[in-house]
């Protein structure tokens, strides 16, 4: 026996304490909950978007896995002959024919489609919200821009999750989805009518893409998107997470609850609250019922067509594009030597550069920033959007640009709704795609300039009480009441950028680039409202500085009483 | 009613100017002070905090009962009524079970848990020191390799590397036939029948009165194998107007009878069936992007994102008085693409 086995000759008393030591002495488990057991994780209600995502992804497992034991992806024609009395004796797709007899011969089935479609809804507007909450306050900045990078990875295989799911069950709504997206990819220069062709196996619709879009939509995007979140997550770990500014609060530390026991209580019971809500959801709300819609076939089409809130945006472009701009069809049939070829602008270009455009700023954004700030420093603590007005003013635009899409996938329901022209509906629509994200900056710009002024007001003068007091010589006044100094550090603590103006470099010459950063960087930080400083904090206490208003000395002691 | 007079921003500096530099910060007062929560004083709070996550918990195990029920007592019986109130009752069922424990827990943390807020310090992602000796490991691995001596080694394995590579792409080959023309040609010839979509009874030109449309598939459609390829370019309607109401372009004076037209159905611009058709105004409206075409002027796009007009298909009447096509198409039909011509 040497001296090493000796100290190893723990004796656990309790039985859970020999099974813990078992598993301890083999993985090491005790430096990971020495690691883990007492992590701390900030908590803000903003931080919850992420947990959504990851939980109603669980849900979508748990569902979907249910759902593949029933369902059956093939394109088969079988003579319905389930519960469903009106469409008894139809042809139709075996995939179709199961997924009616999930909806009405197995019980439980309809509640796990319902599930598994209101959860993939709320998964995507998850990931969405959750982007917008990291890019609003700043947390995609150093060191974390790669996670942003992962994150909108994310976005796109949840979109194609949501895509590849929709139109498995072979009903004519989504079918002709599928038709719409055939018409897109045939629209791509050389290549498209290949793509088509090997997509679908030959002519559309064939027989073979409702098994294709299965595999891709069990096995190989859930794979990514599980590898993904992984990577996500474990990048969340090495980070730490971001925290809010406040007292207390800087960059060299985080605070927050332990993972044992508050914060692990609170995002694992978070996990039921997700359930609990979807499970309510599919209670009550009908999703998708395909039932209605009838077996997939391309000669009729239901008026009001629209496909999973997601996909809406492109469709929009799509409905947006006028065919002929100004007499000049944007259809060119260009003649080459060996041919005419056609080229389908009134296509290519809506499927293509909206969306390009949003997720090329959005992967590129962070460096985009750093370029025009020059700040490489690391970024712990959040911003508030007001207090990065230029990049909430951005971050706006591009909501604008998605929500006039997005309203333009709906331009028929608005149409009926309000009983309005729908040709004017979609002229005004398609003003304010051009002209909608230009206001949104301004407007949005304007409100966090304006909420920061409100800040420094605050933090000078204290808050407004409501209590109007009138002075010995006749005059009313309000009186504010001074905010603490923890609330006035979190309303003073921020960092504001200013205008960079162009460097030369070594050889005293000043790069394009660098005048152009210039530009941008003049654009966005000109109107800056700087944070107060203890300065003018004094200065705004002390007696007598607002000598051109007459009874200033009388309002000062009033208010700082 | 605020108090204006400090905040203006001309007076106040409130709008900084470029280059004005934050001279100064506040002093951090830390963290503020924990305040205690009524079951942190009180042990009445405290005790009331414990019964009613205990109570939550039981309607966790309620929803469970709710659920076994629907789903045990509630038989399908093939009306929609009895889906919707399983589909209730299962949901409703696992709502308040998952709702109650999450509710639960989460209050649980919130009253009877520790609330105080712990500071922790980051640490540094990557210190100089293992940067350094990464870099040297890094190094040394790829002297060891030879890989930048032997250029004859690294040459090589790239153009192998390269090319091992072509063959996850080609062997995906056989995914699909190669386009060659079928999307230039239709089931439609001269003397095909005009029948209804779907039952595919013939349509004889008397039955097609002024103001009416049919959805229409070529004769024999119903008995092909594969029918949906067929049918997603040969859909058609038909529709009669007064003849004066229609000018036709020289070469296409016959491709009508008596006002009675027929045009495809598949939208020019992505394919979705052209399938609203407004009698008043005789335009053909696509639900999928409204593109709108004229059937007076041979369905020309007015309005919408397509280009091309919808293709007519040109017909006739056989011996029989039953309307049949007199040739295909004379361009493809549905959506663009490259190799259309």
């Amino acid at each position: 026996m040497s001296s090493s086995t000796v100290v190893n000759e723990y004796q656990p008393k309790t039985s859970v304490g020999r099974i813990t030591n078992f598993v301890d002495s083999r993985v090491g488990g005790s430096a990971m909950v020495k690691e883990f057991g007492r992590k701390i994780f900030p908590d803000h209600w903003t931080f919850m978007f992420g947990e959504v995502a990851l939980y109603t992804f669980v849900i979508l497992l748990l569902s979907g896995t249910f759902l593949t034991f029933f369902f059956d992806p093939s394109m088969t024609e079988v003579a319905y002959d389930g519960s469903y009395v009106p469409l008894r004796g139809i042809e139709m797709s075996a995939a179709y024919a199961s997924s009616l007899d999930i909806s009405f011969d197995i019980r439980g089935g309809l509640f796990m489609r319902q599930v598994h479609h209101w959860s993939a809804l709320l998964f995507v507007a998850a990931v969405s919200v959750h982007m917008l909450r990291v890019f609003f306050t700043g947390a995609f900045r150093k060191p974390r821009e790669l996670n942003w990078v992962v994150g909108s990875v994310l976005l796109i295989l949840a979109m194609a999750a949501g895509f590849t799911g929709y139109s498995l069950p072979d009903d004519l709504l989504s079918g002709n989805g599928l038709r719409i997206i055939d018409g897109v990819i045939k629209s791509i220069p050389v290549i498209g009518t290949y793509i088509s062709f090997f997509l679908f196996g030959g002519e559309f619709p064939g027989t073979v893409i409702i098994p294709r879009l299965y595999v891709l939509h069990i096995l190989l995007i859930p794979a990514l998107i599980l590898l993904l979140i992984a990577i996500h997550l474990f990048m969340v770990v090495a980070h730490k997470h971001t925290q809010f500014p406040g007292p207390g609060r800087t960059n060299d530390n985080v605070v927050g609850y332990p993972v044992g026991p508050v914060y692990a209580a609170k995002a694992g019971g978070f996990f039921f609250i997700v359930f609990g809500v979807v499970a309510a959801i599919s209670a009550a709300f009908t999703i998708n019922p395909i039932w209605n819609y009838g077996p997939y076939d391309p000669s009729p089409v239901s008026a009001g067509t629209q496909p999973d809130w997601y996909i809406g945006w492109v469709d929009g472009a799509l409905r947006l594009m006028p065919g002929i701009i100004a007499g000049i069809p944007l259809e060119w049939e260009i003649p080459f030597p060996w041919g005419v070829n056609t080229l389908s602008l009134n296509v290519l270009l809506p499927a293509l550069v909206p969306a390009g455009l949003v997720f090329t700023l959005m992967f590129a954004w962070p460096w985009i920033e750093s370029w025009i700030t020059k700040d490489k420093r690391e970024h712990h603590l959040l911003d508030r959007p007001r207090n990065a007005p230029a990049r909430t003013a951005v971050g706006v635009a591009g909501v604008v640009f998605y929500c006039v899409m997005w309203a333009a996938a709906s331009s028929d329901l608005i149409a009926t709704h309000f009983m309005v022209s729908l040709n004017d509906v979609t002229y005004w629509l398609r003003v304010l795609f051009v002209i909608g994200p230009f206001i949104g900056f301004i407007v949005a710009r304007r409100i966090a300039l304006a909420l920061q002024r409100k800040d420094r007001e605050i933090a000078l003068h204290g808050r407004e009480t409501g209590r109007i007091v009138r002075l010995p010589h006749g005059e009313f006044i309000e009186v504010h009441e001074q905010v603490d100094a923890y609330k006035r550090y979190t309303l003073v603590n921020f960092e504001s950028h200013e205008v960079l103006p162009a460097e030369a470099d070594v050889n005293g010459h000043v790069p394009k680039n660098e005048k152009r950063r210039a530009w941008i960087s003049k654009f966005f930080f000109e109107d800056r409202v700087a944070p107060v400083t203890p300065a003018e904090l004094e200065a705004a206490h002390s007696h007598g500085h607002h000598g051109e208003v007459a009874g200033e000395h009388d309002k000062a002691s009033i208010s700082s009483h | 009613m605020a108090d204006r007079s400090h905040g203006s921003p001309e007076h106040s500096g409130t709008v900084a100017k470029p280059g004005q530099g934050e001279v100064q910060k506040f002093q951090d007062p830390g963290l503020p002070p924990h305040r205690p929560r009524l079951a942190d004083v009180d042990p009445r709070a405290e005790k009331r905090a414990e019964r009613q996550v205990g109570m939550l918990f039981t309607v966790s195990i309620l929803g469970t009962l709710i659920f076994f029920f629907g789903y045990f007592f509630i038989p399908l019986d093939e009306t929609i009524a009895t889906l919707r109130l399983q589909n209730l009752l299962l949901g409703l069922g696992t709502a308040f079970a998952m709702l109650g424990i999450g509710v639960g827990i989460v209050h649980w943390a919130k009253t009877l848990m520790p609330d105080h807020e712990v500071s922790e310090d980051r640490h540094v992602l990557r210190s100089e020191a293992d940067r350094v000796d990464a870099e040297k490991i890094v190094g040394d691995i790829l002297e060891e390799t030879g890989i930048k001596r032997r250029p004859l080694i690294r040459n090589t394995l790239l153009g192998a590397g390269v090319l091992a590579v072509l063959p996850a792409i080609a062997i995906f080959r056989d995914l699909g036939p190669l386009p060659g023309d079928v999307l230039k040609h239709t089931m439609w010839d001269e003397g095909v029948r005009l029948t209804r979509d779907p039952s595919g009874t013939p349509i004889r030109a008397s039955d097609v009165t002024i103001g009416s449309a049919f959805h229409v598939i070529p004769d024999g459609l119903n008995d092909l194998e594969h029918k949906l390829e067929e049918k997603a370019k040969a859909v058609v309607l038909l529709m009669r107007l007064n003849p004066e109401s229609l000018a036709p372009s020289p070469g296409r004076e016959d491709w009508g009878y008596e006002g009675i037209v027929a045009y495809s159905k598949i939208c020019t611009h992505v394919g979705c069936p052209v399938a609203l058709y407004e009698q008043q105004t005789h335009h053909l409206l696509c639900p999928c992007h409204q593109s709108t075409f004229d059937l007076t002027q041979e369905c020309k796009v007015i309005f919408g994102p397509a280009v091309r007009p919808l293709p007519q298909l040109p017909i006739s009447v056989d011996d029989e008085g039953y309307l049949v096509a007199t040739s295909d198409f004379q361009e493809p039909v549905g959506p663009s693409f490259w190799e259309r011509g």
